[in-house]
């Protein structure tokens, strides 16, 4: 609570602020701004009460305000286990503190915010109930497959890597796991987010979000390892196997050979062949190719050549083992399946940045992404908080996004697609649900009367 | 069940034809006698503890089948196999009203009982583990008809992905005459005959909720579609998973129950009988109790302040500490290292002249004999129902509540972090031992964490694990014992 006075005191120094600069991407004086117009503090409370909204006889009138947000301030201040009440209470705390970023937790079954009372009582009663399953993808775990870019950066040669990550996910939670609300966020720099937030899911134990994980789990990074995906058995499991034949194969052979040509050079080609067991193939590659290294063709061409070649020696030793039958498709997985930083999804207490929020170092809003057209999403055309200042001062202060030309607006078209395509069609089953348990509940009541 | 205080034993013989692993769907209607219905129940807590330990110590999925065997068989296993079965259920029966009455103690009980089951289920052939699954009557659905035949290609995929079957095998036997024949027929049959039909083809799939088998999930053993895992019956993995799914949540109902019946009318009606059994098994220690001091444990009060250092586990040691310190120590310290010390060997003169030492430079000897020496003698058995007292075990430390001014408690619990840390430390302990130590703390293994910490301070392994302070004494004598050499140079 101290932290937070010396906050506030912090605040009443920014007004002597001298005008900012329009051309940094994000500075402070732009991130109040753009909690007090902006920020869709009615959306993001509707999604997280989860039709909760007192209006249902059945509803859990508490349900939000045991949701943990959990703020980091300027200079890494970092305030957990924050709770509200309602809309009202979240927006007024975040215009104070107008945090950096904000993260979500998961749904206690006491008042985080009150946790300290409880805390004695040696029963645990504060224990995490909900939460929604969540996933984390992030660009700089890939660098050992990308040329163009390294650590953080992210350029739109190596974005498809995202891009397929989104689709095998997406179809995956879909239709082997049966959710259908998903909502898939842009992280802000480097990766991006996604909350699965079906009833089911949201009700998941650790074990059951662990196996969930693990069910993704291919890639087994590791530096003293070359060969990373180890795809036993005779066949793949029909998620792997729609995984490769509907998206990562051609992904590979078309656009990620096309930015990235992983044959082109020795340096290239050599952490490939050292996912061949068999070293006479590996030879009578290296030869081939070291003899090709002076031709006339493009690089992406050449690229494409030796990987028609690789395929080709593969799987025409057809009698050899096993291990080789498999390595066109575990060369494919290596360099396009999802890497997702499953820790995250493991844990029901581990939080998450809200959608909404600006990332700090690029000035980008962490706006949704449509999977259904995730390959339009351009990471670089993401509006940041200048170019929203910017719409503002120009435009007037005419900000509501409840407005028609909402569309036209650079945030309103994301919040537009949040509410239709999202927070709608949630709410509608959320109700549905309140309703029914509603039902089984008063039923249940009558029926106990008879014993 | 029922309880009876008989001598006769009239124990029905006529358990008709149960399979060796009881699912304990309803207690049986028989009688007990009111010593069996204690001792099997500290039986199979002494199981159930080698279990928990077993886990704690993370043992792979072999190594606890190999140890629930060892353990049921030193515990549980009598020559006859009726009498077995009836062990076995009675003692089941007796732990849930025992650990029915928390949640903390339900929590534990569940999934002890589940991991034994578990593993008690993994042992036995598949012939009756089939039958044990047709007993459960499992509540899913069979997959059928079209929908099988729509699925063959994928779960023949998932099968070959697992190298366990060729699709060869699979078109067999989802084309064998009998599974026709059931499907065929299923309109003219009844539920069980149905399921026993297709059971007999071993060519059933189960359309289970995916959450419910997370553990098929997690190694993508099964095919997934629409949230449904499509769980064979044919593969011994795939039914585990689904009969402990079973068991677990039959169980965790059934406790809810229990509990309800316990509160509303067991405890009362049987408030002379059962509920003071009940009520202290579970906190029971089932290790020797070490109110007899052994060979190694015999000290002499010049020896006492260079053994506490050497060989006193951490709350023995703090609260001897604490005495030395502040020449008190409040009722609950006392009785906690007044037993350990007469465990240990020291005999009631020794301990009269140990107490008041100390106690006299507080309160004055006048007082020290009126207040506190009858107290010391009342321990050791001379005063009042001259009861000798045990000394107390770390399931009565641990679970002990100590108030301001105490000293009494599980370090591992009670302390604080750091003063845990410090307190570590001037055992000798590394950092890096201290790391682990901390670890088991913090995921509440407070006697691991106790072990670890003998392990690190005498450098061996210590298997048998820290149950009580008394066993920690002896077992470093023995330990710096052996390492001193004969005659000192």
């Amino acid at each position: 609570m101290t932290r937070e006075e010396i906050v506030n005191n912090g605040e009443d120094m920014m007004i002597d602020d001298p005008k900012p600069k329009i051309e940094n991407d994000f500075n402070v004086h732009y991130l109040r701004i753009y909690y007090g117009n902006l920020f869709p503090y009615t959306d993001i409370h509707k999604w997280l009460s989860y039709g909760h909204d007192g209006k249902h006889p059945g509803c859990d009138e508490y349900y939000f305000g045991r949701r943990e947000f959990s703020f980091t301030l300027e200079n890494d201040v970092y305030l957990r286990y924050k709770s509200f009440k309602n809309a009202s209470v979240m927006e007024d705390a975040i215009k104070s503190n107008f945090p950096y970023k904000i993260d979500i937790g998961a749904v206690y079954s006491v008042d985080p915010d009150k946790r300290h009372a409880y805390a004695h009582s040696g029963t645990n009663l504060f224990t995490p109930v909900e939460r929604e399953l969540v996933f984390d993808i992030d660009i700089t775990d890939y660098d050992d497959v990308r040329y163009c870019c390294s650590g953080a950066d992210v350029c739109s040669k190596c974005w498809p890597l995202m891009t397929v990550a989104i689709k095998v996910i997406d179809t995956s939670l879909r239709e082997d796991f049966g959710f259908k609300h998903i909502l898939w966020v842009f992280s802000g720099r480097r990766g991006v987010h996604c909350w699965v937030c079906d009833a089911k899911a949201r009700r998941l134990t650790n074990e059951q979000r662990s196996a969930v994980a693990e069910y993704f789990r291919v890639y087994k990074g590791n530096e003293n390892n070359a060969k990373k995906v180890d795809l036993m058995g005779h066949s793949l499991h029909p998620f792997l196997a729609r995984s490769y034949v509907d998206f990562l194969k051609n992904f590979f052979e078309g656009e990620l050979q096309a930015n990235q040509s992983l044959f082109s050079s020795e340096e290239k080609y050599e952490k490939i062949l050292g996912m061949i067991t068999d070293e006479d193939i590996q030879a009578d590659l290296r030869g081939k190719w070291e003899n090709s290294a002076r031709s006339s063709l493009s690089e992406e061409a050449t690229s494409r050549l030796r990987w028609e070649q690789l395929k080709k020696t593969l799987q025409s030793k057809k009698n050899k083992a096993l291990s080789l039958r498999t390595c066109v498709e575990e060369i494919v997985f290596t360099f396009t399946y999802p890497r997702i930083d499953l820790e995250v999804s493991k844990q029901m207490n581990h939080l998450l940045k809200a959608p909404f929020c600006v990332h700090p170092k690029t000035g980008r809003v962490c706006v949704p992404i449509d999977p259904n057209n995730c390959d339009e999403f351009d990471p670089l055309a993401v509006p940041t908080l200048s170019q929203l200042i910017e719409e503002i001062n120009s435009g007037g202060l005419r900000m509501d996004v409840d407005d028609d030309d909402s569309d036209r607006s650079l945030l309103g078209k994301s919040i537009k697609f949040f509410r239709s395509s999202f927070l709608e069609p949630l709410l509608k089953s959320c109700k549905e649900e309140i309703e029914s348990s509603y039902k089984t509940k008063i039923a249940k009541t009558k029926d106990s009367f008879s014993w | 069940m029922e309880v009876i205080r008989s001598q006769k034993r009239t124990v029905s013989n006529d358990v008709v034809s149960t399979p060796t692993l009881p699912l304990y769907l309803t207690a049986p209607p028989m009688e007990v006698r009111l010593e069996e219905f204690e001792l099997f129940a500290i039986d199979r807590l002494r199981v159930l503890k080698g279990v928990s330990d077993g886990l704690a110590r993370g043992r792979n999925p072999n190594e606890m089948d190999d140890l629930v065997e060892t353990l049921w068989k030193e515990h549980m296993r009598l020559s006859d196999v009726s009498e077995m079965i009836n062990k076995d259920i009675i003692s089941h029966f007796v732990l849930r009203l025992v650990y029915c009455r928390s949640d903390e103690l339900k929590k534990w009980f569940l999934s002890m009982e589940t991991a034994l089951f578990r593993h008690r289920f993994r042992l036995k052939k598949i012939e009756e583990q089939r039958a044990i699954v047709g007993e459960f009557g499992l509540p899913y659905k069979a997959v059928i008809g079209t929908e099988l035949e729509s699925l063959k290609e994928k779960l023949g995929l998932v099968a070959r992905s697992l190298g366990q079957i060729s699709s060869d095998a699979l078109e067999i036997i989802s084309s064998s005459p009998l599974s026709y024949l059931a499907v065929k027929l299923k309109p003219f049959l009844t539920e069980s005959f149905f399921s026993f039909l297709s059971f007999a083809v071993e060519n059933i799939y189960y359309k289970v909720p995916f959450e419910e088998v997370p553990d098929l999930v997690a190694g993508r053993r099964v095919l997934l579609q629409k949230g449904y895992a499509f769980v064979a019956g044919s593969q011994a993995s795939h039914l585990v998973s689904l009969v402990v799914t079973q068991f677990r949540s039959h169980l965790s109902k059934a406790l809810i129950l229990t509990n309800r019946k316990w509160t509303t009318t067991i405890r009362e009606r049987e408030k002379d009988r059962l509920t003071p059994i009940v009520e202290a098994l579970s906190t029971s220690y089932l290790g020797p109790d070490y109110s007899q001091s052994s060979e190694y444990a015999d000290i002499s009060l010049k020896d006492i302040d260079q053994v506490s250092k050497s060989s006193f586990p951490l709350c023995m040691r703090h609260l001897f500490e604490k005495l030395r310190e502040d020449h008190h120590l409040k009722h609950g310290g006392r009785m906690q290292l007044g037993l350990f010390l007469k465990g240990v060997g020291l005999k009631l003169d020794d301990a009269l002249a140990f107490w008041r030492e100390e106690f006299t430079k507080k309160v004055g000897s006048e007082r020290f004999d009126k207040e506190y020496a009858y107290a010391i003698r009342h321990n050791y058995g001379k005063e009042g129902k001259r009861t000798d007292y045990t000394p107390y075990a770390c399931s009565k430390i641990i679970t002990s509540a100590p108030g301001a001014g105490d000293h009494h408690g599980c370090p591992y619990r009670h302390f604080s972090e750091d003063n845990l840390k410090a307190a570590l430390s001037r055992m000798g302990l590394s950092s890096r031992g201290m790391e682990d130590v901390m670890d088991k703390v913090r995921n509440k293994h407070y006697q691991l964490a106790c072990t670890l910490t003998f392990e690190a301070i005498y450098g061996t392994s210590c298997d048998t694990g820290i149950n009580h302070p008394n066993q920690y004494f002896e077992e470093s004598q023995k330990i710096l014992k052996s390492k001193t050499p004969a005659a000192p140079v």
